[in-house]
């Protein structure tokens, strides 16, 4: 993590003019060739301002917000580096965070196909944050469809250079040459490795053969089932998150929080606790009160011994009841009558629920008086940066944020409060520091998934659905993690209400042909930190979409599937939804009390089907088997996509049967995995197969959020099959 | 402070520190043992879970005074060398972790359920991996893994 590079030298201009994968002519494309003695590729688009202009999508064309933040970052996009080390390996920084999502995995795949290196000699590495990368975001599932080609393109100017450095070397047609297995080599025999070529590419400024990316049929890893490149760091204990960097003199610091959400604190003292074992300091931060101390364990102890008055909070008196009660108040009615036609009413409640990465918000920080550098996993790292800079008041190219692997997100590192604390403690006593949240501050004073109320409407003339109508009331979800300067960026029309309805509209869509559809958000900021969680808001849209229409279909006397694959518009959804029907024995005889569950999503330009058998006959239900089938256009990784669907379905779980948290009168009442109910081994089904669809296009589509919203409702239309009931409250456990 | 005679991962280190300090910042603040993670520091997470002798042991909640002279064995200390445990080498196989955080914990509770039974049924296996969570809901590969290794151990104990 500490092995930095040198910050990117002077450009030396080549003049290449290939075209980037798919494009136009309006677009000139530039290698750069940074002036280093090995080839170090930084590529670019360069567009002139009409160009510029031209280049980027017309709002009309945005299909999702996947789009929107791809076109945000579109004139940026190239801003990437692809390094060819002398001891033969291929170094490609990625801008974006590995949570356990599998993107380094998925991007080394990518690079090592398209510049022809073995798997084992490719090395993605996790970029500093990058201020030419303004909008760099790790979010709505677009790793893959972000990277797909700008990666490509980088490693294929890469490759035209090592096979144009091997013609000189050998004085041998270009075009002759062969590349593979992390070398070039010559009809003769003759061969070469990267390494060996890399100095003499370095001074190739006209590649010799064209830098196009390669077709599809000569893909040799690409959809390839690959373990994760970091197993074995991972298994050994290796793997370096936040806190396990060696930042020389780091202090371990944590901080006193108020029992109360945005407590805040009147006074306290400290006399005790800066005369125990260890401790280092005490300082005040607007966020509480922060003990740094040789130890953890030393600044733990002397954190309980502060003496600290707080204020209450602003949430003082208010509880899930009365956000519950003011959802119902603001939630827009519903509009069709439904006189003369048949009607499924329904309304759904979802609770708060914490992001709780296993890994607790952390931060490294070393502020001088002229630079600062942290250490942080962060979705976010130019905001993170900026954040950083202006709470200790540097300008942004004076400090250095280093992106560290995270240990889970689900959305939460969208925002970096610990990275902010960190640098105001380190600055206030000169040190470095490492700064961690305990679970309870986690758990207390972390962000949440926002409740939500659902009322819905379905209306229907002879077994033809005529109106699917939905309105949704939820606490606001809190974009201000540098989202709105990215979608003015994007040039997208915003929704009327801001970037909470443009989310909204641009990801929550009714995969059926339903003549009449209406679907409206209404939000309200109750002051609980709230912020997008997995599948943002169709975690609970589309989820409440697909238990209706189970409903529907029930009140229709239609069976779930079929109802379904009549009315679908897309055929890969209909796909995926046969592929489950078939593989998992849809309508198979089950025992009282056992069922199965139906549910699709499509989304990220993917689509997925979840098959879901439950049993009811216990103490509390449990899932004994999932079948899982998935179209994400170009699978990169089998492997990381079918871990992603099974992970998908614990959420799920958890979400609808499990886990909330409940807000007693303005404080937060979990406090660690005790009371936060997730699921463990023992609620998990032992079976989950997934089904992975071979290509159906040239596009990846997006996969971690995808199973969030199937994966749920498939899991609640199995328990109401087997209980004969309608949930409308979740979690159903609660 | 008492001085502290610990034997961690085969190597025998004198710490000083309280007897009550929790063993897990002993590891990761003063010795650099960073594999065992701090998850919740209540002993419900299971993120740290170590082997004390030959039993799993939490770590954050275990005061060092009690670690004293006996054998601690973290993630770090788990392979032969080179060679990987049969449980890490399932779990590579398995392609278990996704983000990761939690798998040394859940490695060493599995390498103790094995150890005292060499065939754990699928009850065995949520009975003994209970107290350890994963965020990223890994299980289904953990159990999968688990029933690998255990049968790889009886063939080549």
């Amino acid at each position: 993590m500490t092995d930095q590079l040198a910050p990117a030298p002077p450009l030396v201009e080549s003049v290449q003019h290939d075209a980037p994968p798919g494009d136009t002519t309006r677009r000139r494309f530039i290698g750069y060739l940074l002036a280093t003695p090995m080839l170090a590729v930084a590529v670019r688009l360069e567009l002139d301002d009409a160009d510029r202009a031209a280049a980027l999508p017309e709002p009309s064309d945005l299909i999702d917000l996947g789009d929107l933040i791809i076109a945000a970052e579109a004139a940026y996009q190239y801003n990437l580096r692809l390094d060819v080390t002398a001891d033969n390996r291929v170094r490609f920084e990625l801008p974006r965070l590995e949570k356990g999502q599998g993107v380094a995995t998925a991007l080394t795949l990518i690079v090592a196909d398209e510049i022809d290196a073995r798997l084992a000699d490719t090395d993605v590495v996790l970029s500093d944050a990058r201020l030419d990368r303004p909008f760099t975001i790790t979010g709505s599932s677009n790793n893959v469809r972000a990277m797909w080609g700008p990666a490509r393109v980088v490693a294929a100017a890469a490759r035209a250079r090592l096979v144009t450095a091997a013609s000189r070397r050998w004085n041998v047609p270009a075009h002759t040459l062969v590349t593979r297995d992390t070398m070039v080599v010559a009809p003769d025999g003759r061969s070469a490795t990267y390494g060996e070529l890399s100095a003499e590419a370095a001074a190739v400024l006209i590649p010799a053969v064209p830098s196009t990316t390669k077709p599809a049929s000569q893909r040799r890893l690409i959809g390839t089932p690959t373990g994760r490149v970091d197993a074995r760091d991972i298994v050994t204990g290796k793997a370096q998150y936040a806190l396990d960097v060696d930042v020389p003199g780091a202090v371990p610091t944590v901080v006193a929080r108020p029992p109360d959400i945005k407590g805040t604190v009147i006074t306290y003292d400290d006399t005790v606790a800066r005369a125990m074992s260890g401790v280092v300091a005490v300082t005040r931060i607007p966020s509480g009160i922060a003990v740094s101390a040789r130890t953890y364990d030393e600044a733990l102890k002397a954190r309980d011994a502060l003496q600290i008055h707080w204020a209450r909070g602003p949430l003082a008196g208010v509880s899930d009841a009365t956000i519950r009660q003011r959802l119902k108040q603001i939630n827009l009615p519903l509009t069709v009558p439904g006189i003369l036609v048949g009607k499924v009413d329904a309304t759904f409640e979802f609770p708060y629920v914490a992001h709780a990465p296993l890994e607790v918000q952390s931060a490294v920080a070393d502020v001088r008086a002229d630079r600062a550098e942290v250490w942080i996993a962060s979705q976010t790292p130019v905001f993170a940066l900026q954040e950083v800079a202006a709470a200790v008041g540097l300008p942004q190219h004076a400090v250095t944020l280093h992106v560290t692997r995270a240990g889970g997100s689900f959305g939460r590192r969208l925002f970096c409060e610990p990275a902010v604390e960190a640098a105001l403690v380190s600055k206030a006593i000169g040190r470095p520091v490492k700064l961690m949240w305990t679970r309870v501050d986690d758990m207390r004073h972390g962000r949440f998934r926002p409740m939500s109320q659902h009322s819905l409407r379905a209306t229907f003339l002879l077994g033809n659905v005529l109106s699917f109508e939905h309105r949704v009331a939820a606490a606001e979800t809190d974009f201000r993690h540098g989202f709105g300067e990215m979608l003015t960026a994007a040039g997208a029309e915003l929704y009327n209400g801001g970037y909470g309805q443009t989310a909204f509209h641009t990801t929550t869509k009714v995969p059926y042909d339903f003549p009449v559809v209406d679907q409206l958000l209404v939000e309200q900021d109750f002051g609980v930190p709230t912020g997008s969680w997995r599948a943002i808001y169709s975690g609970f849209t589309a989820t409440a979409n697909e238990i209706m229409v189970d409903e529907l279909a029930r009140r229709l006397g239609k069976d779930p599937v079929l109802f379904r694959r009549q009315r679908l518009e897309t055929a890969r959804t209909r796909a995926v939804l046969d592929r489950v029907a078939t593989a998992g024995s849809w309508g198979r005889p089950m025992t009282p009390g056992t069922a199965q569950g139906v549910a699709i999503h499509e989304e990220y330009r993917s689509s997925v089907a979840y098959l879901v058998e439950i049993d009811t006959r216990g103490v509390e239900p449990r899932a004994t088997k999932v079948v899982v089938a998935v179209d994400v256009g170009v699978p990169i990784n089998p492997k990381g996509l079918e871990a992603q669907l099974q992970g998908a379905f614990i959420d799920a779980w958890s979400t609808m049967f499990r886990a909330q948290a409940h807000i007693d009168d303005g404080r937060v009442r979990e406090s660690s995995f005790s009371d936060f109910r997730w699921a463990r081994m023992q609620h998990s089904p032992p079976v989950m197969e997934v089904h992975v669809l071979p290509p159906t296009t040239d596009e990846p589509g997006g996969a971690g959020e995808l199973g969030i919203p199937a994966a749920s409702a498939a899991a609640v239309n199995a328990y109401a099959r087997a209980t004969g009931t309608s949930p409308r409250r979740f979690p159903i456990g609660q | 402070m008492p001085i502290q005679v610990l034997n961690v991962n085969g190597s025998v280190v004198n710490v000083d520190v309280p007897d009550d300090m929790a063993m897990l910042w002993v590891l990761r603040d003063l010795l650099a043992v960073n594999g065992p993670k701090y998850g919740c520091g209540v002993g419900v997470c299971g993120a740290c879970t170590s082997h004390l002798d030959a039993a799993a042991f939490r770590p954050c909640i275990t005061p060092v005074s009690v670690c004293a002279n006996v054998p601690v064995t973290t993630i770090e200390g788990l392979a032969d060398g080179d060679v990987l445990h049969p449980v890490q080498q399932a779990w590579i196989d398995e392609d278990v972790a996704q983000c990761g955080y939690c798998q040394p914990g859940q490695i060493m509770t599995a390498v103790a359920l094995i150890a005292a039974n060499p065939d754990p049924s699928d009850a065995d296996i949520d009975a003994a991996m209970s107290e350890n969570v994963c965020r990223c809901g890994t299980y289904v590969r953990i159990r999968a893994a688990i029933k690998r290794a255990a049968a790889q151990i009886r063939t080549n104990p």
